[in-house]
């Protein structure tokens, strides 16, 4: 099976806290952490598991400047058989929809059975799988926390939905998938694994490579754009208890008590 | 111009969701002028209940009425959606499990626009709509321009928008059914199978009092000793937000969210967990909520009653000792 994989680069939600910049035009990306997106890190895993049990081969594809290279080198130590940048000053300023028509493009040059995204990334959109199988006439499903092969033409394949249900379906090759986390436990990448691709040549696909007239995306073909960054009123927000850690905890048990939080 | 807006109804068992008030609110702050059509799609007696439900509160409703329907799924309804959706219409849909399977597809297929998750809205300008999202699980918010003027398709996170509870629509029934299915139902490369319901764990949590709930700042799973700890000592249970049991240091039925159990303590003590709207949207019925957490900008803090700014593995030991000294005093 051939698996190509989506992935982002991002602030890593674990290591930085999230402020806006001076003049609210994005966050402030000085000091930021980056990693690759959580949600992504899980497709990946999943996408070499299925490799592993049916052979085939999987590609990680990032759109992004220069440095969203370090992530998909990332992906291909942790056992991804390829990478592939996209990059273009012309991808500047995409909605959802302008970064589904570049992969779409990218899908359309390669021979793929299976295209797999994370749910949603850092902007909380989880909009470019569906897009994507969209522009693609692909069957689609998100939020999945399952997938088993049945043969070369369907898999079987779990969706999240409320209080902890599942969907299960059957669908036909290709298809895109969203994937949710907990689906599997991704693996560390190993300083070996880190090693063995440190000076693998990861291609570099510009619009012109894809076939893409410049106005299609980037900030000329967005319907949706950001204008500002801001920090929400708080409203009342919690009051926040000060002092030492004694008195903190003073304060804590009182308030246990009075609210039946001691039995 | 007053805007065409479509709302989609989300139903199960034959009774509307809460979001089907939500949209109507949400419609009402896009342009108060709106024209608000509800589209419901389903199978039979229980589509029709929904359709009587909602005609009250509606200024129209929209039926899709179809045995393949009895369960609906966005594969086989967004083909049928487009099929009866006008060019340049308003398309509110939940930002729930349906609405991100089904919505994003949909603006494509529409050739509209597509505004995610929308938290709040601001007015159109000349055919721009300025919206509020949020981004980073709710640490920023970001103001967005959407241009609405060749269609939308906006999904609306639950509970953002107060439910329009005035009944003042008057809404007839239209039969969309015979157009829906003009080009006959899609063939579908996606089969829906079964639900597989959760399973049930060793603790109740929907029953339990009191809960002592932690999130990614236990950073170990060896801490997780100290937590459970914590429970005794306070008589709760032990939840957690998505995190944990993606890690599977706990069991699925012990998550709190709206991927998980709805809870509704008397006391929830979240402990490390940031507050995603779908971890937050679990807890009803209005707890005394105390959150601790190393991020003073941690989500958790808005809906909290009392905050710490701190790291919680420096308080859970010494509040359990005290409890438990409390207690045998």
């Amino acid at each position: 099976m051939e698996i190509l994989v989506c992935v982002k680069r991002v602030p890593d939600p674990s290591e930085n806290e999230i402020e806006v910049n001076k003049d609210g035009t994005n966050i402030d990306r000085d000091d930021l952490v980056y990693s690759v997106n959580e949600w992504d890190n899980y497709a990946v895993e999943e996408a070499i598991r299925i490799r592993d049990k049916v052979g085939g081969s999987v590609t990680v594809v990032s759109v992004g400047d220069k440095e969203a290279e370090e992530v998909v080198r990332r992906e291909m130590a942790m056992g991804a058989d390829k990478g592939i940048l996209i990059s273009d000053d012309a991808f500047e300023g995409s909605d959802g929809k302008g970064i589904a028509f570049i992969l779409t493009a990218q899908v359309e040059k390669g021979n793929y059975d299976l295209i797999l995204t994370g749910a949603q990334a850092d902007d909380g959109a989880a909009q470019v799988g569906g897009m994507l199988a969209a522009m693609l006439d692909w069957p689609f499903a998100s939020l999945v926390n399952f997938i088993e092969v049945v043969d070369d033409e369907k898999i079987k394949v779990g969706r999240e939905i409320a209080g902890g249900n599942q969907e299960m379906y059957e669908m036909d090759l290709p298809c895109v998938l969203s994937i949710q986390t907990g689906i599997n436990e991704p693996r560390y990448v190993s300083i070996r694994g880190i090693r063995k691709v440190a000076s693998l040549e990861i291609p570099v696909h510009t619009a012109g490579d894809l076939g893409i007239s410049p106005e299609s995306v980037g900030e000329a073909g967005a319907k949706t754009k950001c204008l500002n960054y801001f920090v929400p009123e708080l409203g009342d927000g919690a009051r926040i208890l000060e002092g030492s850690t004694d008195e903190i905890i003073d304060n804590l048990i009182e308030l246990l008590r009075a609210k039946g939080g001691i039995k | 111009m007053a805007q065409q807006v479509f709302a989609y109804i989300i139903h199960k068992d034959g009774v509307a969701d809460d979001t089907a008030l939500e949209l109507i609110a949400a419609a009402g702050k896009l342009d108060s002028d709106a024209w608000v059509t509800a589209v419901v799609a389903g199978a039979g007696s229980e589509l029709d209940s929904v359709c009587n439900e909602v005609a009250s509160s509606f200024a129209e409703v929209w039926k899709i009425d179809n045995p393949a329907l009895a369960y609906v799924t966005a594969e086989v309804l967004r083909p049928l959606l487009v099929s009866i959706l006008p060019k340049h219409g308003i398309v509110l849909v939940p930002h729930d499990h349906f609405g991100m399977d089904l919505s994003p597809g949909l603006s494509i297929k529409l050739d509209a626009a597509y505004l995610p998750d929308a938290v709040d809205f601001e007015g159109i300008d000349n055919g721009k709509l300025k919206a509020v999202r949020e981004e980073y699980t709710g640490q920023v918010s970001t103001h967005v321009i959407s241009d609405i003027s060749q269609g939308a398709v906006i999904t609306v996170r639950p509970g953002s928008f107060k439910a329009d509870e005035r009944k003042s629509g008057d809404g007839q029934v239209i039969d969309k059914t015979a157009q829906a299915l003009e080009s006959g139902l899609p063939v579908g490369g996606c089969r829906f199978l079964e639900i597989i319901e959760a399973q049930v764990g060793e603790v109740d949590i929907t029953k339990s009092d009191i809960l002592v709930s932690v999130g990614r700042g236990i950073e170990d799973q060896d801490n997780m000793e100290m937590i459970f700890e914590l429970a005794e000592a306070m008589g709760g249970d032990v939840s957690c937000s998505r995190p944990i049991v993606d890690a599977k240091w706990l069991e699925k039925s012990r998550q709190v969210g709206t991927s998980g159990q709805t809870v509704k303590p008397k006391v929830y003590v979240a402990l490390g967990i940031s507050g995603a709207f779908q971890h937050v949207g679990g807890l009803k019925g209005s707890p005394f909520v105390i959150a601790i957490n190393k991020n003073s900008r941690a989500p958790i803090f808005q809906v909290a009653d009392v905050g710490i700014v701190g790291n919680m593995l420096d308080f859970i030991p010494e509040l359990t000792k005290r409890i438990n000294e409390l207690k045998s005093a």
